[in-house]
């Protein structure tokens, strides 16, 4: 490569103020290049999804609890779904399917990667913007006809995919098997399409993180949340083209008279599983990274003390991240695999609880001899700790193979996932979003509701999912349309109750944050640029921040984590400040 | 609600549940001691006014050690699952002279096929049932497990069994159970809209009892398989 | 800006954004096509019995000139990056052209072996062909050649994208990064038909 061709090297019109220029309301809120525009796009698409996969959940909630009984206010679901508000069992497997589908790939994946990658990745490494604004603008608008595709699939002959989120072949190769053609057909192409979504997000990541990071900001002074980010997107980018390929050969199976998965005609049932799994677990990890590294933000600013053991949290997120290609046959110890292969497998398993474990014992590190400031943000974030330590310890029953045999496919599965997924990934979403809300709309959510909101989702979460450990200890299975048609069950329906209420309280306590969310947009409080005293780049630009972000280009002196150095006045030092000796005082 | 397992009836279940407490009190150790010191530190850290918090980056020292300790007791955990596990699954290690059966998953049904005197599962005095699997106490019994149409999972939660029954596959699965009486089996494996009514009982008998029923339907079959 | 090194963002890998975009991108196709062949190679071994020898079903001497027409695209791709440098806009031009030509080639000869294919009955799920092979044999065979061709298709398609750029003059030696990723798209396809014909055809 010649030198002169590195002109286009650090092509960056944003910056010296050239990207000030005016633009319409079309190009600043629809089809932006703005990559926090972006950002807040994806934020309101995947409440959105959320809002829906939830409101899913509170239908299956009450078939659960009360099986045949007609749904208060249920009058209005055609004959298909819920003929007088009974909800029938083909609508509850589309509703188990799409509550997984939404929460995983259109609320938690879009909300960790989409959300904070747009709005921390240039902001954090000191960049005016993505290194290709325009493909970035193309991951959204490709993640929104992905989002009505999937939405449609409800409303056509047949109905939504009822094969589960994991779309086991054959029963998702057939529409024979199901009844279900065209809505499977549908959740097969919406996948694929937010796959393009996704795979352009991280090529965009990945080269920024690379490529344009500002002057000083090394490898190892990047925020946590950026290389959560990065290694996240890395991640995406391998895995999701295996889903891409496992999904065009489910679709031919079933449009074209393929015969990948058909048993019938020669075809593997397993294959698919593979497939699936072999993204599926990196999947995992796609929803969970991203989560590690706010959190760790968080903590530190909370504790006001450097986040402990820096290094080895950014080896953990990489042990993670290379452990999780070959873990995926966990998910397949019944399917009929060879036991060594099983046993294989169970090892693997193991290990990756390790770097799990350094993670936990590093943010309480984090705490010990803090001084600790119990923010909104922070309050998310010790849960999210606390309840991923119930949900990583839990996994370690399944990793033993004996003890699977048990709990496989019960909803001892059902808590382990929700305790990494909600108590996990959603409870870092939400100390995510109170955090950098500021930095995005300029002003503070309010600090009261914000609590009551957190309190109640603790609480009621745990209501909700802790007993769900005890459900699948007894063999209750997952995705079971009516309990109570198992004796042994029956006598469980209590429970089953108990958790439908705890669930409707818990998602009451949602409705909260959401308007808080929206109100506190316009009355908020004014946030100034740095709310919470904290020392990365973000915070030393004002809130929100102009297009382009940095007036000028910000050079980088020291860490993220710098809390409470000594020779400092304040317990912060921003990442950006000059180390000269008028800034000491 | 609660972390005790319900007592078991086959012979390796016993050793589940055993491996089970084992973990639930590793774990449980360490969800007592994590959250413990997590709930110390917000207490006691908790901010006031004209303290700073001390400034640490680390210690390679508890890094190595927190690192070493629960991969050794990962490690021990899988050593001790292995030869479990070996034990039920791998066929090679199956138990000799078990009685074998046919168990032939499809939506939504279990249909069971017993072999006839010559170990035939189509001769003439071979039979089938439907949601319902006689099996001999304190005997081991091979079930050969297929399925017509997608994926299903045997599962009888009083046995700790559990396999899945893969279309164009047979997969064998042993147990000896050691108390006669009735058990619900279920479907643990999504396997279409009747997946929640896939229910069925395995029955297990005395091994006269046995016989005898076996008889009985041999007679009731009219000799038809 | 205070002085020019602070411009300067931190080293990255060297290269500039549009070719580490690429890069990137193509570690996602290769596991793109990883999958396919992956589950082909699984298939195969698990039912030998419904693949066919090479050279009973598939036209191998027509598909190995089709391999030479791509790998001369490659060369004349090459050439035409070798003439972006060297500022001549002719040369860029005519080896745009000759790989677009030898591109288009290689899409109509494989277009021409699938509807013969066709006509002799070996369709997607060809459980019934005579020739030999099972359904998994068509299956694999269209599924792995089939992204495969649109892969060059959508080359085709990105070279004549860039001819008609270039025409108005918007390459030069100092702005040539829409060749340069042109051309590492294209060896990546070339590169993954070598893999494909010795596997599928060959082998």
């Amino acid at each position: 490569m010649s030198q002169t061709a590195i002109k286009t090297d650090w092509d960056f019109p944003a910056f010296a103020g050239e990207g000030h220029h005016e633009v319409g309301f079309i190009r600043t809120y629809i089809f932006s290049t703005d990559h926090k525009m972006i950002a807040k796009q994806f934020l309101a698409m995947s409440l959105i999804f959320l809002a829906l996969g939830g409101t899913l959940a509170l239908l299956m909630r009450w078939q659960l609890a009360f099986p045949g009984q007609p749904l208060p206010g249920g009058g209005i679901f055609p004959d298909t779904m819920a003929p007088g508000g009974i909800i029938l069992p083909e609508f509850y497997n589309s509703l188990v399917t799409m509550h997984g589908t939404f929460m995983i790939f259109f609320a938690i994946m879009p909300l960790l990667v989409g959300v904070f990658g747009n709005l921390l990745i240039p902001l954090q490494i000191g960049a005016g913007d993505m290194a290709f604004p325009k493909l970035n603008m193309l991951s959204f608008w490709l993640a929104v006809p992905a989002g009505f595709m999937m939405l449609a699939s409800f409303f056509v002959e047949g109905g939504a995919a009822g094969a589960g989120w994991t779309a086991y072949a054959p029963l998702s190769a057939d529409g024979e098997f199901t009844g279900v053609y065209l809505g499977q057909q549908l959740w097969l192409g919406s996948l694929f399409i937010l796959g393009f979504s996704s795979i352009a997000g991280a090529v965009n990541y990945i080269t920024t993180v690379i490529n344009m990071r500002a002057p000083g900001m090394t490898w190892f002074r990047l925020p946590l949340t950026i290389w959560a980010l990065f290694v996240t997107a890395i991640l995406v980018l391998l895995a999701i083209p295996i889903l891409a390929g496992a999904l065009i050969m489910l679709l031919t199976d079933q449009t074209l008279g393929t015969a990948f998965f058909l048993p019938a005609e020669g075809g593997e049932p397993l294959l698919w599983q593979h497939l699936f799994w072999f993204f599926g677990h990196p999947e995992v990890y796609i929803l969970i990274l991203p989560a590690f590294g706010i959190v760790s933000e968080i903590l530190a600013n909370g504790a006001r003390k450097p986040i402990f053991g820096y290094f080895a949290m950014v080896l953990a997120i990489i042990a993670i991240a290379f452990l999780g290609w070959i873990v995926w046959g966990h998910h397949m110890f019944m399917s009929g695999m060879n036991p060594l292969l099983g046993t294989t497998f169970m090892f693997t398993t193991m290990v990756i609880a390790v770097p799990s474990a350094i993670k936990v014992f590093n943010w309480l590190g984090t705490l010990w001899k803090g001084n600790i400031h119990f923010t909104v943000p922070f309050l998310h974030a010790a849960a999210f700790v606390s309840l991923f330590i119930i949900g990583g310890l839990s996994g370690i029953f399944m990793a033993s193979t004996p003890v699977d045999i048990h709990i496989h496919d019960t909803y001892f599965i059902v808590a382990h996932l929700h305790y990494v997924l909600f108590g996990g990934s959603l409870f870092a979403i939400f100390a995510g979003i109170t955090y950098w809300y500021p930095k995005m709309f300029g002003r503070l959510m309010n600090t009261t509701w914000n609590r009551i909101h957190f309190v109640g989702s603790f609480i009621f979460y745990n209501l909700a999912f802790f007993p769900m450990h005890g459900l699948g200890l007894e063999g209750m299975m997952r995705r079971l349309y009516d309990p109570t048609q198992y004796g042994w069950l029956a006598e469980l329906q209590p429970w089953n109750v108990f958790i439908t209420y705890a669930v409707f309280a818990l998602i009451a306590f949602q409705v909260i944050f959401f308007l808080n969310f929206i109100i506190s947009m316009w009355r908020g409080e004014d946030a100034g640029p740095n709310p919470w005293r904290a020392n990365s780049l973000e915070w030393s630009i004002p809130s929100p921040p102009p297009h382009g972000n940095f007036e000028r280009i910000p050079v980088v002196h020291r860490g993220a984590y710098e809390y409470s150095a000594p020779g400092w006045d304040e317990d912060f030092v921003l990442q950006n400040e000059p180390p000269s000796e008028e800034a000491v005082q | 609600m609660n972390w005790l397992l319900e007592p078991s009836v086959s012979t390796f279940g016993p050793d589940i549940d055993q491996l089970y407490y084992i973990i639930l009190i590793i774990t449980g150790i360490v969800f007592f001691v994590t959250e413990g010191l997590l709930i110390y530190f917000l207490v006691k850290y908790r901010a006031r006014e004209g303290r700073k918090a001390e400034y640490i980056h680390g210690s390679t020292r508890a890094e190595v050690i927190w690192t070493a300790v629960p991969f050794v007791v990962v490690l021990v955990l899988a050593l001790m699952s292995k030869p479990l596990w070996d034990q039920i699954k791998e066929p090679s290690l199956f138990p000799e002279g078990a009685y074998e059966i046919e168990v032939v998953a499809r939506q939504f049904e279990w249909e069971a096929r017993y072999a006839g005197a010559n170990g035939e599962f189509d001769a003439d005095d071979s039979f089938t049932l439907l949601n319902r699997v006689h099996v001999p106490v304190n005997q081991p019994v091979i079930l050969h497990l297929e399925a017509e149409d997608v994926i299903h999972s045997f599962f009888v939660p009083d046995f700790r069994v559990k396999q899945d029954a893969v279309p164009g596959r047979r997969i064998p699965v042993w147990f000896e159970i050691t108390e006669t009486g009735e058990y619900e089996l279920g479907c643990a494996e999504l396997c279409g809209i009747g997946h929640y009514r896939m229910d069925g009982l395995v029955v297990v008998q005395s091994e006269e009892e046995f016989e005898a029923w076996k008889q009985e339907r041999v007679a009731a079959n009219g000799g038809q398989p | 800006m205070t002085t020019a090194t602070a411009t300067r963002p931190e080293p990255g890998f060297g290269v500039y954004n549009l070719k580490l975009g690429m890069w990137v991108f193509l570690l996602s196709e290769v596991m793109f096509f990883t999958s396919l062949i992956g589950a082909y190679i699984i298939l195969r071994f698990a039912h030998p019995e419904q693949f066919a020898a090479p050279g009973e079903v598939l036209n191998v001497p027509l598909t190995a000139v089709n391999t030479f027409i791509l790998i001369c695209s490659s060369v004349t791709m090459v050439k035409a990056f070798a003439a972006v440098e060297k500022d001549d806009q002719r040369g860029l031009q005519l080896w745009l052209v000759a790989t677009i030509i030898l591109g288009s080639t290689f899409v109509g000869v494989q277009i021409y072996e699938y509807i013969h294919l066709f006509a002799d009955g070996f369709v997607p799920n060809a459980a019934e062909y005579s020739a030999g092979g099972g359904p998994l044999y068509g299956s694999t065979f269209y599924l792995m050649t089939g992204f495969h061709g649109l892969h060059v298709s959508i080359g085709v398609l990105a070279l004549i994208w860039v001819l008609i750029r270039s025409m108005r003059g918007a390459y030069s030696p100092e702005r040539l990064g829409g060749v340069e990723i042109m051309g590492l798209y294209w060896h990546f396809v070339d590169l993954v038909w070598i893999v494909l014909f010795t596997i599928v055809y060959l082998i």
